[in-house]
């Protein structure tokens, strides 16, 4: 029971982290469908972290290392959305496809190479982090509390308190809203849109980072974050684009997730004699009924997904 | 006249594709160079040389019959993008249309025993059918096609899984050869087979997926009904209100997109080429790289045919680089950069025909100073 309360806490941290990106992303009214990618992005950056930094280092340092590293690695392959989406009006669903197909790629053939340099007859794409992931644990009893519950409980405080009560934050909303009215007021779009996407880097690569820590202790970067930052786009949606209630959808999600990981600890659920493959199925198609029900109120932002033209009346 | 060839939309759309390809390849190179720099030509030039990696015309020709098993696939896979597409849909979940072909046409093969012309019809309208469910979500609950079509890949995934462990060999984890199990189903070969040296696997296949993009060229450019499709995907509302049912016209539009990838994966399955790995953690690549052709082919479904074999090739490429330096996910990373530079092909027109309107402009210009000057001449 404990363990199944442990799951859902650390993957609705990872649920609420990415999704809050995406919010941003949006309310400044680009839709990042890329954060899959960046989610892997911001994964290697911290893998690669723990693996070249020095032992013995302490806990503290370690931790921030590795969270400065996702983050940047987050953040600076989300501008490659920027650049496209905001700068040059691409299409913001091919972008971002091509992203999340990037970012596995380009994770494997790094990891790959790294490996291989290292032993000639390693070829896989797998980072090991034991030790260092003890770092991101304590034990409280049997509960093993992770510092990203706590990471994600800040990041959605600051979410909150950024976009309702800073003047930023109801700037970037605006130009989610009706970017030309913003402009007339003298709101610079394309900064806030660059703002948007850079801050769901942000929350994205923290997401990738908090995902391949929360339960294993390696990562095999060809199988990139398994439909996660799609899951979190979901919960965005479900959420209403509001940070709270991203906070309840995610909580919702990730008990189902945390299901798969451990219904063999419940004698009801093993007498059921349901096959894994089911259990795995559950959180994707509790999400699609989930949208089925809530996507025809949806409180998008009105102007997402249309690039910002200045000329257009 | 140059000019008007460079005018021209079909010339503009080879011309941005290639540019893709080239950045996409280069980009790729660079990669290589950073990795190891010894052997990176080397092994670009492998990518780029795929079957010609052989000497001997004999195995060059079987290997190139092998890309060739995968292009039909492929293809499908890329006509099915681009078919919701031309409707303003996001065909996404084509990876997991692809996979539930793959589950209805192997256990077609091997679990019930059936033909080959069965398997790929059942295989088709399971797919239309999975494709269904995304038409439904998006034309009555407004779901977004890119996310329920996420879904729906992974839910396809296990359930395949769960489906094909029934017809699997108990020693490992992949399902039966078809070739001693479902010989019935195997797709005929025509004596294909004698024109690449022998290789088995190039059947009706190739001729079948060509085929096809024809008749969604002809669909969509010469029938009335594919003009309703088109029209539904430029303007949802205006199309609704000349009088189209613009929410089955999505749903019929994701129906034949579905059920032509799963027919291409019924053209690769039921070849025996592969064998469905009942452990799998992610749906196949195929769906994914079929958004990379379309794109890549200008959204034109006989240009897809060229840019999906483009496409095949490298991927085959990528098995021939020294392993021992690079891995062959080179080709997953040159193919996905080549989607990300197609985003920009829009601004690569718009540059084009803004330069050639500025050289107009100046002529026009010209030709007016050199009149008002014979004018102050009279």
């Amino acid at each position: 029971m404990l363990l199944l309360v442990q799951y859902t806490l650390v993957f609705a941290s990872v649920l609420i982290l990415v999704a809050l990106g995406g919010c941003f992303a949006e309310h400044s009214g680009v839709i990042n469908l890329g954060l899959e990618g960046v989610m892997v992005i911001g994964a290697l950056g911290g893998a690669l972290m723990m693996r070249y930094a020095p032992d013995g280092i302490g806990t503290f340092p370690l931790i921030m290392l590795v969270l400065i590293a996702s983050v940047v690695f987050g953040t600076v392959y989300s501008s490659l959305l920027g650049v496209a989406c905001i700068n040059f009006k691409a299409n913001q669903t091919i972008v971002g496809t091509a992203l999340n197909m990037l970012g596995t790629a380009a994770a494997t053939v790094i990891v790959k190479a790294i490996n291989t340099a290292t032993n000639p007859n390693d070829v896989s794409s797998t980072i090991q982090y034991v030790d260092e992931k003890k770092a991101f644990i304590v034990n409280i009893g049997s509960f093993e509390f992770n510092w990203f519950m706590l990471i994600a409980l800040i990041a959605l405080v600051i979410a909150y308190v950024t976009l309702y009560k800073t003047k930023f934050g109801l700037r970037l909303m605006a130009c989610g809203e009706h970017p030309q009215a913003a402009d007339s007021v003298g709101i610079n779009v394309y900064k806030m849109r660059w703002a948007g996407v850079l801050i769901s880097g942000v929350y994205g690569g923290l997401g990738g980072i908090c995902y391949i820590l929360s339960g294993v202790s390696e990562w095999k970067f060809e199988n990139g974050v398994a439909g996660f930052g799609f899951l979190a786009l979901a919960v965005m949606i479900f959420g209403q684009w509001k940070p709270s209630r991203i906070a309840m959808a995610a909580l919702i999600f990730g008990f189902f997730r945390a299901l798969s990981n451990t219904y063999f600890g419940f004698d009801f659920l093993v007498s059921l004699d349901i096959t894994g493959s089911v259990y795995n199925m559950m959180p994707y198609i509790i999400c699609l009924i989930v949208l089925a029900f809530t996507s025809k109120k949806s409180r998008a932002p009105k102007a997402e997904g249309i690039p910002y033209d200045k000329g257009q009346r | 006249m140059s000019k008007k060839i460079l005018r021209n939309e079909a010339f503009q759309s080879l011309f941005a594709s290639l540019i893709c390809i080239v950045l996409g390849v280069l980009i790729g190179y660079i990669v290589l160079l950073f990795i190891n720099p010894s052997g990176a030509g080397e092994a670009i030039m492998e990518v780029l040389k795929n079957f010609l990696h052989y000497s001997k015309a004999n195995l060059q020709l079987k290997n190139f019959g092998n890309t060739l098993v995968k292009t039909a696939p492929l293809l499908m896979c890329a006509l099915s993008v681009l078919f919701a597409y031309k409707v303003g849909l996001f065909n996404i979940g084509a990876a997991g249309q692809y996979c539930v072909g793959i589950c209805a046409s192997i256990y077609c093969a091997i679990g019930l025993g059936l033909g080959w012309l069965p398997c790929m019809i059942i295989a088709a309208i399971c797919g239309a059918l999975y494709g269904a469910i995304v038409g439904l979500l998006k034309s009555y609950c407004n779901v977004n096609e890119v996310i329920s079509g996420i879904m729906l890949n992974w839910i396809a995934l296990y359930t395949t899984n769960m489906i094909l462990s029934t017809v699997k060999e108990s020693t490992s984890p992949y399902t039966f050869h078809l070739n001693t199990h479902g010989v019935d189903a195997m797709l005929p070969g025509l004596g294909m087979d004698k024109i690449f040296a022998g290789n088995t696997y190039v059947t009706i296949a190739l001729p079948l997926a060509v085929l096809t993009a024809v008749l969604i060229y002809v669909l969509l450019e010469k029938t009335k009904f594919g003009f309703e499709l088109k029209a539904t995907g430029f303007n949802k509302n205006a199309a609704k209100y000349c009088g189209m049912a613009e929410k089955r016209n999505i749903i019929v539009t994701l129906m034949i997109s579905g059920g032509i990838a799963a027919l291409g994966a019924s053209f690769m399955y039921l070849t025996d080429y592969e064998q469905w790995m009942c452990t799998s953690s992610a749906v196949p690549g195929m769906g994914f790289n079929g958004i990379a052709a379309a794109f890549l082919g200008g959204l034109n479904p006989i240009g897809t045919i060229f840019s999906s074999y483009f496409i095949q090739h490298i991927t085959n490429g990528g098995a021939y680089v020294d392993k021992t330096m690079y891995c062959s996910q080179i080709s997953d990373l040159i193919s996905s950069l080549i989607i990300y530079l197609c985003g920009f092909v829009f601004f690569i027109k718009f540059a084009m025909n803004k330069y050639l309107d500025k050289q107009e402009e100046k002529e026009a210009l010209k030709a007016k100073g050199a009149e008002s000057e014979k004018g102050g001449d009279k």
